[in-house]
């Protein structure tokens, strides 16, 4: 049996176990409908030309690991940025693990999104946001029709919230290959500041496939600062699949690492319903070995006065593919917009590959939109500059990748995320940079 | 009834080739509407081609029949159907006008603007003509000059009978039949075209042009067009012509297949401007053209196009750099106007080692025109050093109209270095207030700033062809200034 028709026949099952009212129920089975029809996507598609999921898909996963597993924080304590005080939703092989977690109910919500689809209490919020950003193409709604378990985050009007919150997914392997379709919910009131750090992060190598979803609503003027880590073992793989839906004068970035992984696809949407809407989109990618990463932005301009920042780079070694897909659309409406799009490439084997395809659709005269896209090596001069004063080769690649990849660093908010993506960077690119920022 | 007799027939024999003569000849020559094997088999009699030939055509019809219509471009229209078009019709002999009187007044006024000698308007009006002694004799003149040099330059219908052995080699070599669903058609029913060959190590001393082959005038809707440039030589190569044509066929595919061989260099000149249909949308020809260029060693070849008129465009010219130290390159301008929707741009594929690419891409919509580039640059792993370099600009004039930016760019050699970049912007308000204030009105100011901002492109088309071009794209926006 194929993975498709494994997911369509345990569907029931799944909806009779989890106990939800009839609003969820329809959002679910509307869902599970599209799914059926559509299936995985294919190269044939043109969002997936460069991107295939068959190495994915073949692998028989268990889609509701049984057993139970704890962990010991000391033994994880390495994939949280522990440096900081913060708050943490912890999920082990999908399930909450409330030793690990750090959640509050205390003039905001950082809870469970399984609690707010069952609670009476948050039926409101559910029925205002659920699956409300969400596009409804099949992987998307293949998360839908399963969702249950993720994070909940509500913060209401005028609430500076302290301390950032992380989302980090487990996955322990007792299974010899799982499927986790995590479903996070983040509401953002008027005037209000978070800032989010998600990892997902497998403890052995056996395969896991995540198909994650991760709707953010910005209303008025709030902040939104999210950072994806994605620095997962060899045999992980993740589509992620944000959306961000930003009201007026609000502002949201999403920052994305991506260093591990077999097959990562990040699907980021931003839709700008407002005026002077700021959104911020940045990346950084270093894989070798045969590594695929895949990111496929979309910034949807739809009213007047609004500006999108978009930058990625890329350093891929070894048999690495490297896929950038970035659309900016601006409507006849957004006048007045400032999109600028850029992505830089280094191909550093002659086995790796890129694929980039930054897009244009602009149907409004009096805007400023740009993308810029290159190709390209170290450069030379600098290589032979470093080591005409005494540092190694590998030392003076290393540092001039991370002078490349630092423009998207210098906007990260938090210190000591800074600190650990330059260690991980340095870490990937086996070096060490002898300086702490 | 009265005796009928020998006489009596030949008599009427007589009167019927008097009376029809020349006409029947005409009519007897337009084939009946749909496309079948025997259409196919009929359009290769009546241009009397060899054997292979008809096959050759056959097989790619029955390619034909496989595909389906690419869907995939950024343009929206209703399909043509295939089997409701004839097929084959001959030059129409019938002169469409006595004078030029009866040529629309509007079509006079853009000859006038561009400057176009009244000879040539009538030509071109589809106006009878006394004799157009200049214009054979500079062609007949030119004719000598050329095969002085051992260039051949001829309809391919010709090029087929006279120099079999050449067509053979190169055609479909770089466009095949299989390439596309438009070049298969056309691989199938081309009716006519041009072929070029310009022998090792020679310079063709003049830009060679389908201006002056009048009695190849209307070819078609199906048009193919092969070049080859032996090693070592030189050829600049103009199509079309800025007059807007009247063309009444709704469908064009043509296929232009270009081959420079080692250090041979083609520079390929297209300035199009089919009817583009009224200003409510209607009408207008819809262009699906497959353009391709292969290089061999050292070799460049250079496409420069001027795209103004048609309703639907649909081209990519391309380059496959085969050969090491190739160049390709990429100059176009397209513009779109009222309902006119353009999806054009370039496919640059590096093969060979420091091979190297430019694309210069500016478009300009106004009205409610929909613009799109769409381009691929690939570096294939044994490519080294290979070198793109990718501009696209976009003016956009009103806010109804759209510009697109589809880029494909992939790498998968390390020692490439690809740029590419895209901007899109409208007409400076300042920038107009400062001509205003100069005392240049509007309408004027922006043929100005439209020529700045073109000015890299026109700067490639040969010198008579830029002035004409130029003056192209002030009349393709007039009155699109709001």
């Amino acid at each position: 049996m194929d993975l498709k028709d494994k997911l369509v026949s345990s569907f029931l099952a799944f909806e009779n176990r989890v106990d939800n009212d009839a609003y969820v129920h329809d959002v679910r089975s509307d869902a599970i409908k599209i799914f059926e029809e559509n299936g995985f996507p294919s190269k044939k598609e043109e969002a997936w030309k460069y991107t295939s999921l068959n190495s994915v898909l073949k692998h028989d996963y268990s889609l509701f690991p049984k057993r139970e597993e704890a962990l010991d924080y000391r033994d994880v304590k390495k994939y949280f940025i522990h440096e900081i005080d913060s708050y943490k939703i912890v999920f082990i092989d999908g399930k909450y693990s409330s030793h690990l977690s750090q959640t509050t109910h205390d003039g905001m919500d950082v809870c469970l999104m399984s609690a707010a689809l069952s609670k009476p209490k948050y039926r409101l919020v559910i029925e205002n946001y659920f699956n409300k950003a969400a596009s409804k193409d099949s992987l998307t709604s293949l998360n839908t029709a399963f969702s249950n378990e993720g994070a909940f985050i509500h913060i209401p009007k005028n609430k500076l919230v302290e301390k950032p919150i992380q989302i980090v997914h487990f996955s322990t392997g007792s299974e010899a290959a799982t499927m986790l379709q995590p479903r996070n919910l983040i509401v953002v009131d008027e005037n209000s500041h978070v800032q989010i750090i998600e990892r997902h992060q497998s403890l052995t190598d056996n395969p896991v496939l995540t198909n994650s979803v991760t709707e953010i609503f910005a209303n008025k003027r709030a902040i939104v600062d999210y950072y994806k880590i994605q620095n997962d073992n060899l045999n992980a793989s993740l589509i992620d699949n944000t959306f961000i839906n930003q009201k007026r004068e609000s502002h949201a970035s999403v920052h994305t690492f991506s260093f591990g992984g077999k097959l990562t696809r990040n699907n980021l949407n931003f839709f700008q319903n407002g005026e002077r809407i700021d959104s911020t989109l940045k990346g950084v990618t270093i894989i070798g070995d045969k590594q695929h990463v895949d990111h496929n932005t979309l910034v949807h301009h739809i009213e007047p006065n609004c500006e999108s920042h978009q930058d990625y780079k890329g350093i891929f070694d070894d048999n690495a593919v490297g896929v950038f897909n970035g659309k900016v659309v601006v409507e006849k409406e957004a006048q007045k917009t400032n999109a600028f799009q850029a992505n830089n490439n280094i191909l550093i084997s002659d086995k790796a590959t890129i694929n980039t395809k930054p897009q244009l659709e602009i149907f409004a005269d009096d805007v400023k939109c740009s993308h810029g896209c290159t190709i390209g090596q170290l450069d030379e001069s600098a290589m032979f500059y470093m080591r005409s004063r005494g540092i190694p080769e590998k030392e003076a690649k290393g540092l001039l990748m991370y002078a490349f990849s630092n423009n998207v660093l210098s906007s990260v908010k938090i210190p000591e995320i800074k600190q650990r993506i330059t260690k991980l960077i340095a870490n990937k690119l086996g070096v060490n940079i002898g300086f702490d920022l | 009834m009265s005796k009928y007799t020998e006489d009596d027939l030949r008599e009427e024999l007589k009167t019927k080739e008097y009376e029809y003569g020349f006409y029947t000849d005409i009519e007897s020559e337009t084939f009946p509407v749909g496309l079948n094997e025997d259409i196919v088999r009929a359009i290769s009699v009546k241009k009397e081609e060899p054997e292979w030939m008809t096959e050759w055509r056959l097989e790619a019809f029955r390619i034909w029949q496989g595909m389906t219509e690419p869907e995939w471009a950024n343009v929206h229209y209703e399909k043509p159907n295939f089997q409701a078009i004839s097929y084959y019709s001959a030059p129409n002999k019938k002169p469409k006008y006595e004078s030029l009187d009866e040529v629309d007044p509007e079509l006079l006024d853009t000859f006038n603007k561009l400057g176009i000698s009244l000879d040539e308007q009538k030509k071109l009006a589809g106006v009878a003509m006394d004799v157009v002694v200049d214009s054979v004799s500079v062609a007949t003149t030119f004719k000598k000059t050329l095969a002085e040099q051992g260039i051949i330059f001829c309809s391919i219908s010709e090029a087929i009978k006279e120099h079999p052995e050449l067509v053979k080699k190169y055609i479909g070599t770089v466009v095949p039949k299989t390439d596309n669903f438009y070049a298969a058609l056309n691989s199938a029913v081309f009716s006519d075209g041009s072929f070029c060959y310009i022998p090792k190590g020679v310079k063709c001393p003049m830009e060679l042009s389908t201006y002056f082959r009048i009695n190849q005038a209307g070819t078609g809707q199906f048009e193919r067009t092969l070049v080859v440039a032996d090693e070592g030589s030189y050829v600049s190569y103009l199509e079309g012509c800025t007059a807007p044509s009247r063309d009444e066929n709704q469908l064009h595919a043509a296929v232009v297949e270009l081959i420079a061989l080692d250090n041979a260099e083609i520079k390929y000149s297209t300035v199009q401007n089919w009817f583009p249909g009224n200003a409510e949308g209607k009408g207008g020809v819809y262009n699906f053209v497959t353009k391709r260029g292969l290089c061999e060693k050292n070799s460049k070849i250079s496409w420069t196009q001027v795209e103004t008129g048609s309703a639907v465009t649909w081209k990519y010219p391309s380059c496959v750099l085969k050969g090491d130290n190739s160049v390709g390159e990429f100059y176009s301008i397209a513009v779109t106007n009222n309902f006119q929707q353009a999806d054009t741009g370039t496919k640059m594929i590096h093969l060979g080692k420091n091979t190297k690419s430019t694309i210069i891409s500016k478009g300009i919509s106004a009205g409610k025109s929909q613009n799109s580039y769409r381009g691929l640059v690939q570096v294939a792993s044994r490519a080294e050093n290979a070198r793109n370099f990718s501009q696209c600009d976009s003016l956009l004039m009103g806010n109804e109209c759209g510009a697109h930016t589809f880029p494909y760019i992939e790498a998968k050699n390390k020692t490439a270095q690809i740029e590419h970049e895209a901007t899109t912007s409208k007409i400076g308000e300042d920038q107009i207030f400062y001509c205003n204030q100069r005392g240049i009105d509007t309408e004027k100011a922006i043929a100005l700033i439209v020529n700045g901002f073109s000015k890299e492109v026109l700067n490639k088309l040969p010198m008579e062809f830029a002035v004409e071009a130029q003056k192209l794209l002030e009349i393709s926006l007039e009155g699109s200034v709001g």
